[in-house]
């Protein structure tokens, strides 16, 4: 029995703009506080990110989004996560996202999102706290 | 004796057996995890018996295994069979995290449906895999997946685990590697049942064939094939088959066989093969050397065996397993501090204290 349960966090960068540096800095500060992060790359539809986090049962999908298709993107991948049966995975991210956007995500099942400003020890605090309200799944 | 599997497991059997993927993802987690009760339901599902081809791929970080693997695994899908993946990465020893990123190379393969890949870190285990992977390859076996394919931590070293999780071994080195020499020194001639040289659009890649070649004949003699038994280890003496000798003269005084099998079968030349990952060079002559080995492996008899010696290291690393979670759990916390007292004044020694610690585990264990 491991003493302390590992949070699994999918770190997508779904969307067609060419670079991840951002979603690179994230998994390596992700992976720094402790967490088992999978990484998958650039260009990933919304199909392969549920794919991914339904194969890796993760606890966490995180998504960069600087593209602006954040309102599209964030609701389908929370759509097709939920008829997988895997609404019990936390949906959050970050990117260039306004505060009324941000507000109408939280009411369709979106986690809280993060702009470019944050440090990334906020979303790290964010998912702890939340892993620590999750029980073991069976 | 293994107890029932827990009621609060019995949906998610329910899902596995149905063949729902979420079914199997769990079923890994809670095996990964170690949750209270996996071992219950890993005998449960596992009263099949193994099945699927087991191909490990190991190698230098950076060689192109899952490159490789992605491609294989897509040669396989064209054939319409269904792959399983388990990739391991290493965990960082500094904050406990990992990044696990051998998915990047198979995007292709992304939401194919007859491939389910899942990525593991190590968490401490140093043998170039996780330490419930094999349990995990068993999962995806009994849930049916014929092709499973493992892809160890990139260390130069022998990953030795690989070779109890695989029936076939393939060890891919790329030009920069070194030579042959580094190999044998690396200890990877005992592991590969197949050797490939990736990257082989870049310069040295002739040499490096040359060299694993000769070294491979080298140890294997001008017959050009090993001999069975530990022949690996020990020279063949004037004619006379030490290893043989060796292994007749163990088995009388009824020692235990270690653990190994992992000197190329008899009558298998490790074949050495070119390939580019990137463009699927190589890939064909690859799963057809597969399917060779797989044959030797089942003509020779060998399967039988490698399963067996698998089998054989499991019970063993299971009951080690839980010996020590046994015993870490019972020496934690307020138990040890209370017997302290009985230590410390001198009415009692750490020896019966430890005696009766022991009596504790084997009675919890052997209660499940
Ligand atoms: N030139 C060339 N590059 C290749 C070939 N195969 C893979 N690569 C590149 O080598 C790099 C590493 O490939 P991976 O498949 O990730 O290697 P790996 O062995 O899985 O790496 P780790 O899992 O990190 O140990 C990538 O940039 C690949 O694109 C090849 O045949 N030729
Ligand atoms: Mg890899």
């Amino acid at each position: 029995m491991n003493d302390e349960r590992k949070i699994r966090v999918l770190v997508a960068k779904p969307g067609l703009d060419g670079h991840d540096r951002g979603a690179k800095v994230i998994a390596s500060a992700f992976r720094d506080a402790g967490f088992e992060v999978i990484y998958t790359g650039l260009h990933q539809t919304p199909e392969m990110v549920v794919n991914a986090a339904v194969q890796e049962d993760v606890d966490v999908v995180a998504m960069s989004i600087l593209s602006g298709a954040h309102m599209t993107l964030f609701p389908r991948v929370r759509e097709m996560l939920d008829a997988e049966g895997a609404d019990h995975i936390l949906l959050t991210g970050g990117g260039i996202i306004p505060e009324d956007d941000m507000a109408a995500l939280r009411e369709k099942g979106v986690g809280r999102l993060f702009g470019p400003g944050s440090p990334t020890t906020e979303a790290i605090a964010y998912i702890r706290d939340w892993f620590e309200e999750q029980g073991e799944r069976v | 004796m293994t107890a029932d599997v827990e009621a609060r497991y019995l949906p998610l059997l329910e899902r596995f057996r149905a063949g729902k993927r979420t079914g199997l993802a769990r079923a890994i987690t809670v095996v990964e995890n170690e949750q209270r009760g996996f071992e219950a339901f890993l005998h449960e599902v596992l009263s099949v018996g193994p099945r699927a081809a087991r191909v490990g791929v190991t190698g230098p970080p950076g060689a192109g295994k899952s490159s490789l693997l992605a491609m294989l695994a897509g040669h396989y899908r064209e054939a319409d069979e269904d792959v399983g993946v388990v990739a391991v990465d290493p965990t960082s020893p500094y904050s406990g995290g990992a990044l696990l990123g051998d998915r990047i190379r198979m995007n292709d393969l992304a939401t194919d449906p007859g491939i389910f890949i899942r990525s593991m870190a190590t968490r401490g285990s140093l043998g170039g895999l996780a330490t419930t992977s094999k349990e995990v390859i068993d999962l995806m076996d009994a849930f049916g997946i014929p092709r499973i394919l493992v892809e160890t931590v990139g260390v130069g070293q022998t990953e030795l685990d690989v070779t109890g999780a695989a029936d076939t071994v393939v060890v891919v080195l790329v030009p920069e590697s070194g030579d042959g020499v580094q190999a044998m020194k690396a200890g990877l001639m005992e592991i590969a049942d197949i050797f490939v040289v990736n990257k082989s659009d870049r310069p040295g890649a002739d040499r490096l064939l040359k060299e694993l070649n000769q070294a491979i004949h080298l140890r294997t003699g001008p017959g050009g094939s090993s001999t069975a038994g530990p022949a690996a280890d020990v020279p063949a003496h004037h004619g006379v088959d030490m290893a043989a000798a060796m292994k007749r003269r163990n088995e009388e005084r009824g020692e235990v066989k270690k653990p190994r099998r992992w000197e190329a079968p008899e009558g298998w030349t490790i074949p050495v093969l070119k390939t580019v990952a990137q463009t699927g060079e190589g890939i064909p002559e690859l799963a057809d050397a597969i399917v060779r080995h797989r044959a030797h492996l089942v003509e020779s008899g060998e399967l039988a065996d490698r399963r067996r010696a698998r089998l054989e290291r499991r019970v063993r690393d299971v009951v080690q397993r839980r010996l020590r979670r046994g015993a870490e759990r019972a020496v934690a916390g307020e138990a040890l501090a209370t017997t302290m007292k009985a230590i410390v004044d001198g009415s009692d020694t750490p020896y019966s204290v430890a005696g009766t610690f022991i009596r504790d585990i084997l009675e919890r264990e052997t209660n499940g």
